[in-house]
């Protein structure tokens, strides 16, 4: 079961990363977010413990924050990635050859014993990636704040693996960390558009030496 | 008690959220500053407290709780005749954040699990974004969109690495794995290696971030340009006091678990490196705020090279945190000053500052003196103890190469520095005026700078000693 979501959580990362449409990476991020919520009960089975912190995920990961960035771009009428510093085709390349890496070096890791026939470490690291792939790769300010969200997907797989080490209380000030932080983001996007016209970052370039 | 000092500004934020008046907002917030230092002291002179499951005071975080709040205490007073001045900005939003970020750094100061104290982080970059956009140009949030997507991926990445510390207690074979910071420090001996310095390189590298150590300093130039003087001295003493507090408890660790010369090899790299780059930034530096950031990553070098030398320097880099605390208090909210007089922060407009603003250009120049280790002022004592130790434990190149890099900043930061302050006096076209709440707080902190320069109270001594001892190698 977990490994199922596990592939479908890594398919999510291509799809992101190949797609020019912003709607639809935003909604992919959220189904990834939504099906993360499901790991904890998954992997720990239905206690008290994976049941609120997967409802918490839910909600934040896969409802608020989504929302939150739907309504910004309606705001400023974007639509469209254009012109990545990468195009989508190298880019997808080069997310496969991380995950393709993340599965091989996962093997090499001195994992706990337990943790080796799973996929959450390889999965963990390729999702981590992708994010990575995405904050280097877009212009659109947007597109980074997704890249920073996916990035957040990937440490939460691997987070699941020690949730017996992180109290409920900090697993939810993590996750309204996360919520307020891109809460405040949108807020600087639509301040962007209003006064560049655009999302494009490479006109946040008047700062520098 | 410890709770109170971290709830009491929250509740002082919505209070100065729903009063309609302007300028008792301001003193809502200078208040507030006030009462924080006193509970402070209040909670760190007396003998000292348990540590607590979640949160305590150790001596580390006694004095960067005493630093922190004495330089917030003072940009706060100063924040009252600053906002007076920014009358169409407005402090609605201001204020509450400054209130919010000042319990967000409490709660990061004085946390006892990793996983509070990384909460507690993001949550200071998060109330300090619209602290930095306050001017609401493009340039501002040019600086606020970098300092808040660099310092949000630099934050997840401690987070990894807070989880690798946890796996590695996993691995380890400690049940039930915690990340509570003295069980950790406790069964340190037995967390498995390769996680626990993975782990150690992403917290390094987080908090790094956020301290902005070299070769992750970048957002450091823009958004201190960019933000008010007052923000800029807070981000510059306070927070980076906090980051650095978290980097020294993955020291702490690494310490404990008997791999510390892993960790101070790392901060020595760090800390040259950022010692290095500033020094060439600062060269021909043309905007002084700018060139008050990267004043800033040299110092945020020194105390990574503190640290990393052990011994006598980590005592040195104690009493640096708190040097560079206050004198860039003294910096920055003078820079502000004249920034608000010139109506630019750049050299090409900005000359004469001494004869124009006798009182503002006067403590800028001597703020730039005593931030460049000349003698009396403390910092040239601190950073002579760091040299000292280095040159007395052998590491002799080290040494010479900070003597070298830091003549190089003084005559670079010199340039700009003189540049700006002497000269003729300048016809303003601002109506600005030193007056008593603006020039009061920068004073203060540049005359407390000139006394630890010569004289180092007895209580303080210990408080260093104290502190420094919790960093040393345990046999």
């Amino acid at each position: 079961m977990s490994t199922l979501l596990l592939l479908i959580v890594i398919l999510i990362n291509f799809y992101v990363l190949g797609s020019a449409r912003l709607v639809a990476c935003i909604r992919a991020v959220a189904l990834q977010g939504a099906l993360l919520s499901l790991l904890p009960l998954v992997a720990h089975g239905p206690s008290g413990h994976a049941l609120i912190l997967g409802v918490g995920a839910l909600l934040f990961k896969g409802i608020f924050i989504p929302w939150l960035l739907l309504r910004a771009i309606r705001e400023v009428r974007i639509r469209r990635e254009v012109e990545p510093y990468i195009g989508f085709v190298p880019t997808l390349f080069l997310g496969a050859l991380v995950t393709a890496g993340a599965f091989v070096f996962a093997d090499f890791l001195p994992l706990a014993a337990e943790h080796h026939a799973g996929l959450y470490v390889p999965a963990a690291l390729s999702t981590m990636a992708g994010g990575f792939l995405l904050l280097m790769t877009r212009r659109k300010a947007i597109t980074q704040v997704l890249g920073y969200l996916m990035l957040e997907n990937g440490i939460f797989i691997f987070a699941i693996l020690l949730s017996a080490a992180i109290p409920l209380m900090v697993e939810a000030g993590i996750l309204l960390d996360l919520l307020v932080g891109v809460f405040v983001m949108g807020i600087v996007l639509n301040q962007i558009s209003r006064e560049f016209a655009t999302l494009n970052t490479e006109r946040l370039t008047a700062l520098k030496e | 008690m410890l709770i109170v000092l971290i709830l009491f500004p929250l509740l002082a934020a919505a209070l100065s959220y729903a009063l309609p008046w302007y300028q008792g907002r301001s003193w809502v917030l200078a208040v507030s500053g006030a009462v924080h230092l006193l509970l402070s002291l209040w909670l760190v002179i007396p003998s000292p407290v348990p540590l607590g499951p979640w949160l305590g005071l150790d001596a580390l975080s006694r004095l960067v709780l005493v630093v922190t709040s004495l330089l917030y205490s003072g940009c706060a007073l100063y924040a009252v005749g600053y906002l007076n001045l920014r009358r169409d900005r407005g402090n609605r939003v201001i204020i509450p954040c400054l209130l919010v970020f000042l319990a967000a750094m409490t709660l990061a100061i004085s946390a006892r699990h990793l996983g509070l104290l990384w909460m507690a982080v993001e949550a200071t970059t998060i109330a300090s974004a619209p602290l930095i956009y306050y001017n609401r140009n493009r340039l501002s949030i040019e600086a606020t969109w970098k300092y808040l997507l660099l310092c949000s991926v630099g934050i997840g990445l401690a987070m990894l690495g807070m989880l690798f510390v946890a796996y590695a207690a996993l691995v380890g074979g400690s049940t039930p794995v915690s990340l509570q910071f003295d069980t950790l420090l406790a069964g340190a001996a037995g967390l498995s290696r390769p996680w626990l310095h993975a782990g150690f390189v992403f917290l390094l590298v987080g908090f790094g971030t956020k301290m902005g150590l070299a070769p992750l300093h970048t957002w450091k130039p823009d958004a201190y340009g960019e933000a008010p003087g007052m923000v800029g001295a807070l981000l510059a003493g306070g927070l980076t006091s906090v980051a650095f507090l978290a980097i020294l408890r993955a020291v702490q660790l690494m310490n404990a678990a008997g791999d510390g010369a892993m960790a101070r090899q790392a901060l020595l790299g760090m800390g040259l490196l950022s010692l290095l780059l500033a020094a060439i930034f600062m060269v021909r530096q043309p905007d002084i705020k700018r060139l008050l950031a990267y004043s800033s990553v040299e110092h945020m070098g020194i105390l990574a090279i503190g640290v990393g030398l052990g011994g006598v320097a980590t005592f040195g880099a104690m009493l640096h945190l708190v040097n560079n605390a206050l004198t860039k208090g003294c910096l920055f909210l003078s820079a502000g000053n004249i920034q608000r007089a010139y109506a630019s922060k750049k050299l090409s407009e900005v000359h004469g500052a001494m004869a124009t603003l006798p009182l503002s250009g006067s403590l800028f120049l001597g703020g730039f003196l005593a931030i460049t280790g000349s003698p009396p002022f403390g910092p040239f004592m601190s950073e002579f103890t760091i040299l000292r130790g280095a040159f007395g434990s052998g590491h002799t190149l080290i040494g010479l190469v900070m003597l070298l890099l830091l003549a190089m900043v003084f005559i670079g930061m010199g340039a700009t520095a003189l540049g700006a302050t002497q000269g003729e006096a300048v016809k303003l076209d601002t109506k600005f005026k030193d007056n008593f709440l603006l020039v009061a707080a920068p004073l203060f902190f540049l005359l407390l700078v000139l006394l630890l320069g010569v004289y180092l109270p007895a209580p303080l001594q210990t408080a260093l000693k104290d502190a420094a001892a919790l960093l040393e190698v345990k046999p």
